[in-house]
Order: C-alpha cells, then sequence, then structure tokens
C-alpha cells in the first residue's frame, strides 16, 4: 500500500461538509489537473465545433432531425449530477482529506453510475434510431457530425464512468476511504460532461 | 500566487526492481531521460534520412548501398525512386519536429528538471507522467512501422495537406496504409502531448516549494510552462483534425474532400469537404508547434548563458514577459502559412501583422542576451559555446522570417528554399543547439561525470560551421526560385546551382557524422567521464543543490526552502561570486 | 577559444552577406506589371533584414572578443541604458519597421487581390492535376463548356472532361498544354483543380497562387515581355511533383491572334 497522507489544515469534520479549497500541494495539483484537462477538452471540442462551422457552408449541408431520446438522455445525465451532490451530503468527510461512506451516500453514488451508464445506453439508442433510418456516420456532413460529436462525448463520459468504479471500490471495499480530492475532482469532471453536453445538444439542435 | 505550504512526504513509493527503475519508472527523471534516448533515435534517424535526401538530390541516378533493404519498392537497385524520396521527406519532418523538437528539449530536459527546479520531489502526476512516455514511444513505433509495410510511408509531407492525404491509395503510393499509420500516431503523440503538459502545468503552479514564488523561478522552467500552456491548446486542436482525417481516408466522411475530384482515373466518392479546414486546424495547431520547439531552448540558453557569464541578465522580468508574449501571439499568426492558399486576401493582412509583431519581443530577448554579455565574465566551454552559437543562429533564422511575415514577398518565396532556410535555421539548428548546451551542462547532474570537453568543443566548431554552411545558401537558393520538396532539379535553369547543392551535400555530411562525435562523447562519458562534483559549474539554481545524480525522490527527506531568485551571480557568496538559491546569505536586490 | 568564436562570427556573417551584397542570386527578371512592387518590397527588407543580421552577429562577435578570457577578478559591468533602453529600442526600432513593412507591404499584395480583374480581360481557365497543367480557352464564341468530372478521360486528352456533344459552348474550347497569352493584355486565370491540391508559380510573372479543389480562385496579371517562361507546381501533389511544369508562352498579339485562329481550325 502506498503511504499517501496530506497535512493539510485542521479541516471541519463535519458530515455534510461541502467541497472545501485543496490544501496540500498534491491535492492543489489535482484540483489544477482536472481544470487544466477540462480546458484542454474545451478546446478539442472548439475545434470540431470550428470544423462543423466551415463544413455547414457547403452546398451538401443538409438537415438532420435529432432522435427524441436525445432529450431523455439530457435529463438523465443532468440527474446524474444530481444525484451526485445528493452523494455528497450523505458522504462522511473526515479530516487528513478522506471521504468515507455511511448511510446512503454509496447509494446516490451508485444511483449516478445507474444514471451514467443510462446515458451511455441512451446514446447508443441514438446511434440505433439513425441506423434504422439509414442514416449512418457518412451519410451526409450532418450525420458525420453528429455521430463524432456525440461519440467523442461518450467517450469522456466513459472514462468518468471508470473514475466511479473505481470510487464506489475505494468506498466499499477495505478501509472504506476514498481521497477527497478524488471525490471533488471526479464531480468537477462529471458536472463538466453535463454542460459540455448542454452544448453539445444545442449546437446539434441548431446547426446540424 | 504564493508558494505552496508543506509538501507531501512521498509521491510514489521508492523504485524497486528491474521492471520499476528503469522501465515503468514513476521518477520524472528516469521518464526525462527515456525521453531523450527516444529523441536520440529520432534524430539520428531523421538525420540519416537526411543525408540520403541530399545525397539523392545532387547525384539522382547514384546507386546507394544497402538502401534496396531499406525498401525494395522504393530504391529498386539501389536508385531512389521520386516517391521514395518523399517518402523520405515525410518521415523526415515527422521525427525531427515531433519526436525531437518537442521530446528533446521540452519533454526530455523539462521532465528531469522542472520538478527539481521548482523544488519539488516529482512531477504532480507520476503515474500520468510515465504514460505519456510510454504514449510517445508507442506513437513514434506506430509511425516507424511505415517503413515496413509494403506500401512505405506517406508522400504528403509532415503537414499532410488534403486532399492528397485524405482521399487513400488513389493519391499515389504510400498514401494508403502508411498514411494510416502516420495518422494514429501522430493523434497518440498529441494524447501524450496532452497529458504531459498537465503534468507541468500543475507541477508548476502547485508543487512550488517553500520560497518559490513564480518569479524566483529558473527562466527554463518559465519556459517549460509557458511551452506546456501552449502545448496544451495546440496539441487539443490537432487531435480532431488526426481524427477527422482517419474518418475521411477510412470511413467515408467528408470532411476534407470536395466532390468532382478525379484521381488515377477514379472519380473520388466524396464530397462537399474543404481542404483549407485541413490547413487551419493543422497550423493552428503547427505555428504554436514551432514555439514549442524553441521556447524551452530559448529558457536552457538564458539559464546557462547566465550561468556561464557569471552575470544575471539585465532583467529576468522582461525576458519572462516576452516568452509571454511570444506564447501568446503564437495563436494569432497560423495563417501565414497559408497566405497563397486560396483564403481570404484580407486574412494575409489579418495574419500578417501579428505575424510581424511577434519580431518584437524576439527582438528584445535577442537584446536582453546581446546587451547582458557586455561587461560580463564569460566562462568558455562547450556548454557556453553553444549558448553562444544559439544566439547567433537564432538572428540568422530570425531575419529570414521578415520576408516571410509580409504577404506581398510570400508571393514569391512561398515554397521556395527560402523557406526551408528559415525554420531549419531555426527549428533545425537554434533549437538544437538548445538541446546541446543542456546536455553539456547538465550531464554532470544526471550522471554524475563530465563529457569530455576536448570533443564537446570539437563538435561545437564542425556544427555550428557546417550548420551555416548548409542552411545559409538554402537562402540564396530560394530567392533564385529553388522550389522545394523536389527530388531532383530537371530545370535547366537550376543546372548553375547544382554544385552549390552539392556543396550544401557535402557539408551536411560532415555536419551529421560530427554528431556522432556528440554520441561517442555521451555514452563513452555516461561510463567512463571524470566524477563530476555536486556542483561543477558553479551554479546557482536548485538542481545544484543536491547529488549527481539526484537521488529517486531528489531533495532526500527534506524541502528546500528558497530565499531569492536563481540567478546571483556577481554577489560575494561562501562560494565565490555567486549565491545558491536556497542560501539564506544576503542577495543582490530584492529578487522579488 | 572565445577570440576564436568572436573572429568566426565575424567572418559568418561577413561571407554571408557576400553573396547578396554582390548580386549573385538576383531574383529572376520581371516581366509583369506588378512584380516591381514585390520586388521594391523585397529589396527593402533585404536592407533591414541585412543591417539586423550583420549588426547583431557584429555586436555578438564583439562582446564575445572583449568579455571572454578576461583577468580573474575583473569588474563586471551593465550595459548602460540596462533593460528598459533595450525594451524601447525593440518597440521603436522594430515596432516603426513592423508598421513601415506591413503598411506599405501591402501595396504589392493589393495590387494582385484587392483589384479585380478588368471586365476586358482575357480569361483563361487553368486546370492542375496530377501532374501536369492544362489550360482552356472559350474558344470564338467566348463561353466556356461545362466540366463533367465524370467524363474526365486522360486517354482521349478529354482533360476538362468537357461534352461537346451535347454542349454547344464546349465545342469550340481551346485546350493546350502551354498557356499562351498576348503580351501588355490583362488575363484572368482561373484556377481548377482536379485532384489534389497543386499550385501555380512562375518566377518571372511574380505570381503564385494554390489551386484548391473545390474552391473556384483566380488570379489575374499582366505581362510586359515576350517569351517562354516556366511554369512550375509548388504545392506537393505527390510523385510527380518535381517534373509537374508548363510554359507561360507570351506573343506578341498579332502572333497570339494567329495562334488562337490556328487552334480554333482545329
Amino acid at each position: 500500500m502506498r503511504p499517501h497522507f496530506l497535512e493539510v489544515k485542521k479541516s471541519m469534520a463535519s458530515t455534510t461538509a461541502p467541497a472545501v479549497v485543496p490544501q496540500s500541494g498534491a491535492e492543489r495539483a489535482s484540483r489544477s489537473g482536472i481544470w487544466v484537462g477540462i480546458f484542454a477538452i474545451t478546446m478539442s471540442f472548439m475545434a470540431f465545433s470550428s470544423a462543423l462551422f466551415v463544413r455547414q457552408g457547403s452546398l451538401d449541408w443538409g438537415h438532420l432531425v435529432l432522435p427524441p431520446i436525445l432529450y431523455l438522455n439530457t435529463l438523465v445525465l443532468l440527474a446524474s449530477s444530481g444525484t451526485f451532490e445528493l452523494s455528497r451530503r450523505h458522504l462522511e468527510f473526515h479530516t487528513a482529506g478522506r471521504v468515507g461512506s455511511s448511510g446512503s451516500g454509496v447509494a446516490w453514488l451508485l444511483a449516478t453510475l445507474a444514471l451514467g451508464i443510462a446515458f451511455c445506453a441512451g446514446q447508443y439508442a441514438a446511434w440505433q434510431n439513425l441506423r434504422a433510418q439509414g442514416i449512418y456516420l457518412a451519410t451526409n456532413p450532418n450525420s458525420s457530425f453528429f455521430y463524432v460529436l456525440t461519440s467523442i462525448h461518450v467517450l469522456h463520459v466513459t472514462a468518468g464512468i471508470l473514475a466511479f468504479v473505481y470510487l464506489l471500490g475505494r468506498l466499499t471495499i477495505g478501509s472504506g476511504l476514498a481521497r477527497r480530492s478524488f471525490f471533488d475532482n471526479t464531480a468537477i469532471y462529471w458536472h463538466f460532461m453535463g454542460v459540455l453536453w448542454l452544448y453539445l445538444l444545442m449546437l446539434c439542435r441548431i446547426k446540424l | 500566487m504564493s508558494e505552496t505550504s508543506a509538501q507531501p512526504a512521498h509521491v510514489h513509493a521508492p523504485p524497486e526492481g528491474f521492471w520499476r527503475k528503469h522501465v515503468f519508472s514513476l521518477d520524472h527523471k528516469v521518464i526525462g531521460k527515456q525521453y531523450y534516448a527516444l529523441a536520440l533515435v529520432a534524430v539520428f534517424t531523421g538525420m540519416f534520412l537526411s543525408w540520403l535526401m541530399r545525397i539523392h538530390l545532387v547525384w539522382p541516378a547514384a546507386k546507394i548501398p544497402g538502401l534496396e533493404l531499406m525498401s525494395k519498392a522504393g530504391a529498386p537497385g539501389g536508385i531512389m525512386t521520386p516517391e521514395y524520396y518523399l517518402s523520405l521527406l515525410t518521415m523526415h519532418g515527422t521525427l525531427m519536429v515531433f519526436f525531437v523538437l518537442t521530446n528533446a528539449p521540452f519533454a526530455a530536459f523539462g521532465n528531469y528538471f522542472l520538478p527539481i527546479q521548482v523544488g519539488a520531489e516529482d512531477m504532480a502526476f507520476p503515474r500520468f507522467n510515465m504514460m505519456s512516455f510510454w504514449l510517445t514511444f508507442l506513437a513514434w513505433a506506430v509511425l516507424m512501422l511505415a517503413f515496413v509495410i509494403p506500401d512505405g510511408p506517406p508522400i504528403a509531407g509532415w503537414t499532410e495537406y488534403t486532399p492528397l492525404s485524405a482521399i487513400g491509395k488513389d493519391a499515389g503510393p504510400g498514401m494508403q496504409w502508411g498514411a494510416s499509420l502516420w495518422g494514429i500516431s501522430i493523434a497518440i503523440f498529441c494524447a501524450a502531448s496532452l497529458l504531459g503538459a498537465l503534468n507541468f502545468i500543475a507541477t508548476t503552479l502547485d508543487l512550488r516549494t517553500k520560497g518559490m514564488t513564480l518569479m524566483r523561478m529558473p527562466l527554463c522552467t518559465w519556459a517549460w510552462f509557458i511551452t506546456s500552456c501552449i502545448a496544451l491548446l495546440a496539441f487539443a486542436v490537432l487531435l480532431p483534425a488526426c481524427i477527422l482525417l482517419i474518418l475521411d481516408r477510412h470511413a467515408g466522411t467528408s470532411f476534407f474532400i470536395p466532390g468532382g475530384l478525379v484521381a488515377s482515373d477514379r472519380l473520388q466518392p466524396h464530397s462537399g469537404g474543404s481542404p483549407l479546414l485541413w490547413q487551419h486546424l493543422f497550423w493552428f495547431f503547427g505555428h504554436p508547434e514551432v514555439y514549442i520547439a524553441i521556447l524551452p531552448s530559448m529558457g536552457i540558453v538564458s539559464h546557462i548563458l547566465i550561468n556561464s557569464m557569471r552575470k544575471p541578465l539585465l532583467s529576468a522580468k522582461v525576458v519572462i514577459y516576452s516568452m509571454m508574449s511570444i506564447g501568446f501571439l503564437s495563436y494569432m499568426v497560423w495563417g501565414h502559412h497559408m497566405f497563397l492558399s486560396g483564403m481570404n486576401p484580407m486574412s494575409a493582412l489579418a495574419f500578417s501583422f501579428p505575424t510581424l509583431t511577434i519580431t518584437i519581443p524576439a527582438t528584445i530577448l535577442t537584446l536582453m542576451w546581446l546587451g547582458s554579455l557586455y561587461g560580463a565574465n564569460i566562462q568558455i566551454n562547450s556548454a557556453s559555446l553553444f549558448a553562444l552559437g544559439f544566439i547567433s543562429m537564432f538572428v540568422s533564422g530570425g531575419v529570414s522570417g521578415f520576408f516571410l511575415a509580409q504577404p506581398s514577398i510570400d508571393i514569391y518565396l512561398h515554397a521556395t528554399y527560402f523557406v526551408v532556410g528559415h525554420f531549419h535555421m531555426v527549428m533545425g539548428v537554434a533549437s538544437l543547439f538548445g538541446v546541446f548546451t543542456g546536455t553539456y551542462f547538465w550531464f554532470p547532474k544526471m550522471t554524475g561525470r563530465y563529457m569530455n570537453e576536448g570533443l564537446g568543443k570539437l563538435h561545437f566548431w564542425i556544427t555550428f560551421i557546417g550548420t551555416y554552411c548548409i542552411f545559409m545558401p538554402f537562402h540564396y537558393l530560394g530567392l533564385v526560385g529553388n522550389i522545394r520538396r523536389y527530388q531532383s532539379f530537371v530545370d535547366d535553369f537550376m543546372a548553375p546551382y547544382i554544385p552549390l547543392h552539392k556543396f550544401i551535400t557535402i557539408a551536411a555530411l560532415i555536419t551529421g557524422a560530427a554528431q556522432f562525435i556528440f554520441l561517442y562523447n555521451l555514452i563513452h562519458s555516461r561510463f567512463w567521464g571524470k566524477p563530476a562534483p555536486e556542483n561543477p559549474w558553479n551554479a546557482t539554481s536548485l538542481e545544484w543543490t543536491i547529488p549527481s545524480p539526484p537521488p529517486w525522490n531528489n531533495f532526500g527527506d527534506k524541502h528546500p526552502v528558497v530565499y531569492h531568485d536563481p540567478y546571483q551571480y556577481g554577489v560575494k557568496g561562501s562560494g565565490g561570486d555567486f549565491v545558491m538559491q536556497d542560501s539564506p546569505e544576503p542577495a543582490k536586490g530584492s529578487g522579488d | 577559444m572565445g577570440k576564436l568564436l568572436g573572429v568566426v562570427l565575424v567572418v559568418i556573417a561577413l561571407v554571408s552577406a557576400y553573396p547578396i551584397l554582390k548580386n549573385q542570386y538576383p531574383l529572376p527578371e520581371d516581366i509583369s506589371t506588378h512584380g516591381h512592387l514585390i520586388d521594391e518590397q523585397l529589396h527593402d527588407t533585404m536592407v533591414e533584414a541585412g543591417i539586423s543580421f550583420i549588426g547583431a552577429q557584429l555586436v555578438l562577435a564583439f562582446f564575445v572578443w572583449s568579455f571572454t578570457g578576461r583577468k580573474p577578478g575583473s569588474p563586471l559591468k551593465d550595459l548602460p541604458g540596462g533593460a528598459r533602453m533595450l525594451v524601447i529600442v525593440a518597440f521603436v526600432i522594430v515596432g516603426l519597421e513592423v508598421l513601415a513593412l506591413g503598411a506599405f507591404g501591402q501595396k504589392a499584395w493589393a495590387s494582385v487581390y484587392f483589384t479585380p480583374a478588368k471586365a476586358d480581360s482575357l480569361q483563361i481557365q487553368a486546370q492542375a492535376e496530377q501532374f501536369a497543367f492544362y489550360f482552356r480557352y472559350a474558344g470564338p464564341d467566348g463561353k466556356f463548356g461545362q466540366i463533367h468530372p465524370e467524363k474526365i478521360d486522360e486517354g482521349n486528352q478529354n482533360y476538362f472532361g468537357l461534352d461537346p456533344e451535347n454542349d454547344v459552348a464546349a465545342r469550340d474550347d481551346i485546350v493546350s498544354g502551354e498557356l499562351v497569352v498576348p503580351v501588355n493584355r490583362e488575363i484572368h486565370l482561373m484556377l481548377h483543380g482536379k485532384d489534389v491540391g497543386h499550385s501555380f508559380f512562375v518566377r518571372e510573372l511574380r505570381i503564385q497562387q494554390d489551386f484548391v479543389p473545390g474552391l473556384d480562385l483566380s488570379v489575374h496579371f499582366t505581362t510586359t515581355k515576350i517569351g517562354k517562361y516556366e511554369i512550375v507546381c509548388t504545392q506537393l501533389c505527390g510523385l510527380g511533383h518535381y517534373n509537374m511544369k508548363a510554359y507561360l508562352n507570351v506573343m506578341s498579339q498579332a502572333d497570339y491572334d494567329n495562334w488562337f485562329k490556328q487552334q480554333s481550325a482545329q
């Protein structure tokens, strides 16, 4: 086992502590890391967006009717952000930057995981819906962008889901403790996935 | 930003076992050396390719021994085909820009020294760091695979313009799997670089030791930090571009391919795409990329120059702000690669203005280096020779930029050897000089031994004079209209310039051979070099306060405390004419 | 060795500058009406670049010579004026130069790109393909026929994919492997890319422009001297890129009219 102790200033040992500003160097670094990562991901989607804006200037730009399940998926994803925050209220936040399971905390996290997986399943259903209409990746430029944007987003969501699995593992197995900073950073990343999805949905709705 | 509070006790456990210590290491120092080793392999490969190209240019019918073994299709009987020349050209550029100039000055030295110079025990995310290197290695392996597949490496240049790179095998040899391997390799490289940049940024912002304010960081650390900010945005754009290119090639999409194209007598099954879109995405990455290549060397040279001349620069702050401005401006100029591309001619002027403006911070830096030399006490050794040589090379490479920045002049000089001369001098020489100076300077710290000074000086003189002999004539050739990326010159008008090309080839062969002196020096000194003390150059930054080579956790169990900037030279200290950064002895000025 | 470096720097600076000062690598003769603007701009830039280059190398040489190998204990000095002066110098000198080059430099660019082709310019279409240029004239009817990519047939020399059977305008179109133009007449060259990116460059004409498949691009120019000038491809287009060339054949108006009549008769 790796020794992992973070020296922190005395933090509140409340069971309903909100996300605190990270204290030690490593905690601050991981917080910077998640924001820097979000910045890079945003930049990538800006690149895809600008490709879309350029491409839509061509004569073969048509119109894609978005599969209705996308809207349900949106609600699912936003709900998962909600359940995550609910889990935050029910987990125990210890000193030394740890968070432990207690009561319904883990249950809400499981709900978040389930909703995340449901989102991915829903996106897959959306693709199936399009395929049933004969609309594939290369069918037209609109569909190309739809598939590319949604699949790359799902890829990033999957990374978040893997983080949840890891977090749940730490909270339920062995010491039952996970790093507070990991929890908070996963939250930031997950909420970003929701915000990003709202942007992509709007982009697809308006432009495709 | 203030310095951080107390550090964690250990970021990772002490390494145990061969694999953890030397292969899948979490230690930023080992990772830095791994990047260096990869860059070394890539640079000698790239150099070898350039030899083949130069020989073919002046002796097109020559049977090059062994070349047929490299590729039966590309060089039947040892005589290079036109398409193989283009393959070599493409691989030369790709290897050099990505695997040498991004790896060596930035990933290699940055990984090794940034954590130490800010007083940290390791990078912020050691596992991401290890992943970063091995992904880079994977990217390199995928690229090199292009040499062994039957169709050979791609022939579209390191810039891989569409539709040539997007329509697949109808475009010509190498454009089937070769081009796809290129796309996959570079996409992996982007991911690796993003992870690396993440590490550099987080470490710099959050793992600085007590007393280490941002303004007290060494100039090379600043350069690595600014470079990683640029890299984060640049590679985040190239990755989507590569993904879209791969989709066009294999999934039938038309992001970059318009309709109505007839190649190899076949109507291409695409429509509506935009070749200019690729150029915009590529150069939005590509221009910051060249500053990623030069900025670390600027920082390294500044750092070493100060030590060599026993005197700080006239103003470290000015140098820092200049490097920051270059980083910022680098994002506004990408269209200067596209003046004649068919984009709106108004945009050409819009891009030209910031391109010319970048001359200002570049001039400030040059004047800072020159001006600080006045009144100094310059110590000459291999490291300082390359640092001084860098200044000369940067000036030479930079002034040709004045021409290319102006669209009117670019009408004539675009795609000529003038451009090739420009970027080789700044990237191929100046940036590499930064790597050389860093190597000679930091070798004692990394290995505990000196490199051989005599061989180092010999390496310098041949390389310095040799690279001038190779690349200065490129500008003259450009002026008379010698077009680039030609595998041979079949025009009558080029006949009088073939002797000059021969001169360049001979110079390239000799200068290239001299690099083996460096390689020999590197390897021999590693095992049998003269043992070096902890601080052989009487230097001041934190890397010189720890043993050579440093222990796995850099500072042992201590956390250094820093009292002033790292350039206290010309000050009476207990060690001589300098005060170390972690010494509370009185320093000149507040040191911020 | 510092002194040696100082000397070598001076030698390098002078040897590098020599061929330029002696004009040993002159630009090809200018045969266009706008080219002199480019040449003047290039000349002015060369002067500024030359001064910067030689100046910087000589200063470096001088400082390296003066401040290496000094006696131990020699006092360190700072450049009078310090960093502030140098920053001001950089901003003022470079700033002015940037403004000058940027402001005056756009004359040449504007003359090529911001002025539209005159209404009575001679319209010629250029097509670039792997690995040749072809040129199309509208013929006596003054109208270009439609291009049909699917009808392109290299074997039958139907490079443009014309359909003379069904397309009246295409019947008298003249296709030539040479760009034949009358001197002193404005030419409006429309660029069409057939397969991948190419570029049109005639050094003497001081005109260079990429062909971008999918984009309708054009350039216009007026030649001033009769003769044959090489057109080269300058955008990497595949294995035959090095050999992809054609000729700009500038003739007198009379000779051009004869040529045109001959071609139309075919």
